[in-house]
């Protein structure tokens, strides 16, 4: 019957036709990170070409952990880490990262990340000023529980009155947790060290957290040139399973042979076997020299060698170093600059060697206590060569160049 | 060979050494081993350990978890070699790790060592050279600090990752290959002379895939029997848990 009748042509209001036939499906398209493949770590931290792109640090970061291969991250926000943190839910949302939540506050999240280290996967959290001070019982925990993970720390005021403002005393604090510590100095290395932090941590012999620091604001929400290998790249997975410690898996006999603590008794045993831990934590922590060198190109970088006037910093303060080295030394000053890129291990021998010939040691730091300054006196011979003072700021505020140039010239603040 | 200031030698070194690493001894790359302190061939390292285990004093095998417990292919194929190397030590001793909780109140030393306190086994059966494998890495460390600073045990680390520094002696890398090499090492230097302190052959193992590989001989597997209701073996202690108030 239907042979001799028009076909019915059905429109929808604008007049188009509307067939009953769905589109060809497409393809199904491999999304995040099943659309990466996984590159030795050499290629991707050394070798792999690399283009310039013009971004925040949190953004940087937030490629850096595109590259991870990360599991699960977990964080509460805070300021100036909230931002990096959100873009790294980007990447959950984009299929990077196999889980992502807010934990309850940072106490919960560092615990939260002590649970998923010792099941074995690629762990990461962030956090800032107050927020790493209330995190910091079980980020002590960390080291002795042998778990290796990534914890971002954007640097702010810790103390009152509150301020969220640059300033980073809180690293202090984590000097003796046994943590490896490093300390970016730019977006760039924001987006290099976390990549070289979760491949050190993960190495057997090592087998602990590492914490990458970077002052925030100048770094995080500002924006500058980092050159970033293709995004469709990434390093291998955690290889949990050669670490130092048996993980918490119970598919694997006997689950029994676990992390558990040494009771503690009132005997000497006891004693001497919690001390022969810790130092097991310190001597994992020296083996990481191995590896930081190889992928940091040493624990220092080091600028006009030769210098009798030498500048040494860390983070932040190496950029402001730069340029004050460049103005003096466009003065005629004879200046240079030790840039510390690993807090913990210290560059203790690297230290003595470049500042061997220096007459005067510079030490900027942004924070009162001067706890880099504290760390260099304790291991480099006659210290009276390092200028009283700093220069420091804190607080919140800025390190001018001109206040650089006041101590390298020893003029002004620098009158010392 | 890269010489090395701070030496690791046999203790008793005192009541808390520094550990190796701190005092400036690195690891050995892969083809390299460590011989107190100093990166050395890998012959070279396996030379001086096969030497005290066949010269010193009650010489004792100690397999961790990781050998112990048939968990990958890896630790599968590493056992009978493991055993080879028993067999040509004569006067060893097998004393596994087991599991690395603390044993209290008290531990059996003739049938395991802890490393809560290794030094406690150690001592009672007066071992004076000793090999670890299949020893977490944390736990290998934790345990060989303890032993140099109370004992004069030569200490001896095969491990599958990067190697010891507070052992006397220590290879990287070590799988089933090289564990025949050393066998083969401890072969070679009886061939060469070498007089053990001890007479005869080392352990015979008397497992059938021990037995089968060490003879070559057609040994058929025992049938595995299925015990169904076994789970209840160790129900009590999973329901008490330890007794941290037991002295």
């Amino acid at each position: 019957m239907a042979e001799g009748l028009e076909e019915e042509v059905k429109t929808n209001p604008q007049g188009d036709v509307i067939t009953a036939t769905a589109p060809p499906p497409k393809l199904e398209e491999k999304k995040g990170a099943a659309a990466q493949r996984v590159v030795d770590p050499d290629y991707l931290l050394l070798h792999a070409p690399r283009k310039k792109t013009f971004i925040t640090g949190s953004e940087a970061a937030k490629e850096s952990i595109r590259r991870a291969n990360v599991d699960i991250a977990i964080s509460y926000p805070i300021t100036p880490q909230s931002e990096t943190m959100q873009q790294v839910g980007y990447l959950y949302a984009e299929g990077y990262l196999k889980d992502y939540y807010r934990g309850e506050e940072e106490y919960g999240v560092m615990s939260a990340i002590a649970g998923a280290s010792r099941s074995g996967v690629r762990c990461l959290s962030a956090t800032a000023g107050p927020g790493l001070m209330r995190g910091l019982e079980v980020i002590s925990s960390w080291p002795g529980g042998r778990l290796p993970a990534v914890l971002l720390i954007m640097c702010r005021v810790i103390n009152a009155p509150l301020a969220i403002q640059p300033d980073n005393v809180e690293l202090s604090y984590m000097l003796s947790t046994g943590c490896i510590l490093l300390h970016a100095e730019n977006q760039q290395d924001f987006y290099d060290y976390p990549l070289v932090g979760f491949m050190v941590g993960e190495k057997p012999e090592v087998t602990l957290p590492v914490a990458v620091a970077v002052d925030g604001f100048f770094v995080t929400h500002a924006r500058g040139w980092v050159r970033l290998p293709e995004a469709d790249i990434k390093l291998p997975p955690r290889q949990c399973y050669h670490e130092a410690v048996p993980m918490m898996d119970n598919e694997n006999p006997p689950i029994r042979i676990s992390r558990d603590a040494p009771i503690q008794k009132s005997n000497f045993i006891s004693y001497q076997m919690h001390a022969s831990w810790q130092q097991e934590i310190w001597a994992a922590g020296e083996r990481s020299r191995k590896w930081l060198n190889r992928w940091l190109g040493g624990l220092i970088e080091v600028v006009n060698p030769t210098a009798k006037t030498m500048i040494v910093a860390s983070g932040a303060a190496v950029s402001q170093s730069r340029e004050a080295v460049r103005q003096a030394t466009e003065q005629g000053a004879d200046v240079g600059l030790v840039k510390i890129k690993s807090i913990r291990p210290f560059p203790t021998e690297e230290l003595i060697e470049a500042l061997d010939h220096a007459e005067r040691i510079i030490i900027p730091e942004f924070n009162y206590v001067g706890w880099l300054a504290r760390e260099v006196r304790n291991v480099i011979p006659r210290t009276e060569r390092v200028v009283p003072g700093g220069p420091r700021v804190f607080g919140g505020m800025s390190m001018p160049t001109e206040l650089l140039l006041e101590y390298v010239l020893g003029t002004g603040s620098g009158r010392h | 060979m890269k010489r090395q200031a701070y030496k690791v030698l046999p203790g008793p070194e005192g009541l808390l050494p520094p550990p190796a690493s701190i005092m400036g001894v690195r690891l050995p790359d892969e083809g390299e081993g460590l011989l107190h302190g100093d990166i050395v061939s890998e012959e070279e390292a396996m030379e001086g350990a096969a030497m005290a285990l066949l010269t010193r004093k009650n010489p004792t095998l100690f397999p961790g978890p990781l050998m112990i417990w048939g968990w990958t292919e890896h630790t599968r194929e590493k056992a009978p070699p493991f055993f080879e190397i028993a067999h040509e030590i004569p006067g060893v001793r097998i004393i596994p790790m087991p599991d690395y909780r603390p044993i209290y109140p008290k531990i059996d030393p003739e049938a395991v060592i802890n490393p809560c306190h290794p030094n406690l086994t150690i001592w009672h059966n007066k071992i004076e050279a000793c090999i670890f494998v299949g020893v977490h890495c944390h736990f290998a460390n934790v345990t060989l600090k303890m032993i140099r600073a109370g004992t004069n045990c030569f200490t001896i680390a095969l491990c599958a990752e990067a190697g010891h520094e507070d052992a006397m002696a220590s290879v990287p890398n070590v799988g089933a290959d090289k564990l025949r090499k050393f066998a083969e090492v401890l072969r070679r230097l009886k061939r060469e002379g070498v007089k053990p302190l001890y007479e005869g052959h080392g352990i015979i193992p008397s497992g059938w895939a021990q037995q089968a590989h060490l003879t070559g001989a057609d040994i058929e597997q025992p049938r595995e029997e299925v015990h169904v209701g076994d789970g209840h073996a160790l129900g009590h202690e999973l329901e008490r848990g330890l007794d941290e108030n037991e002295e």
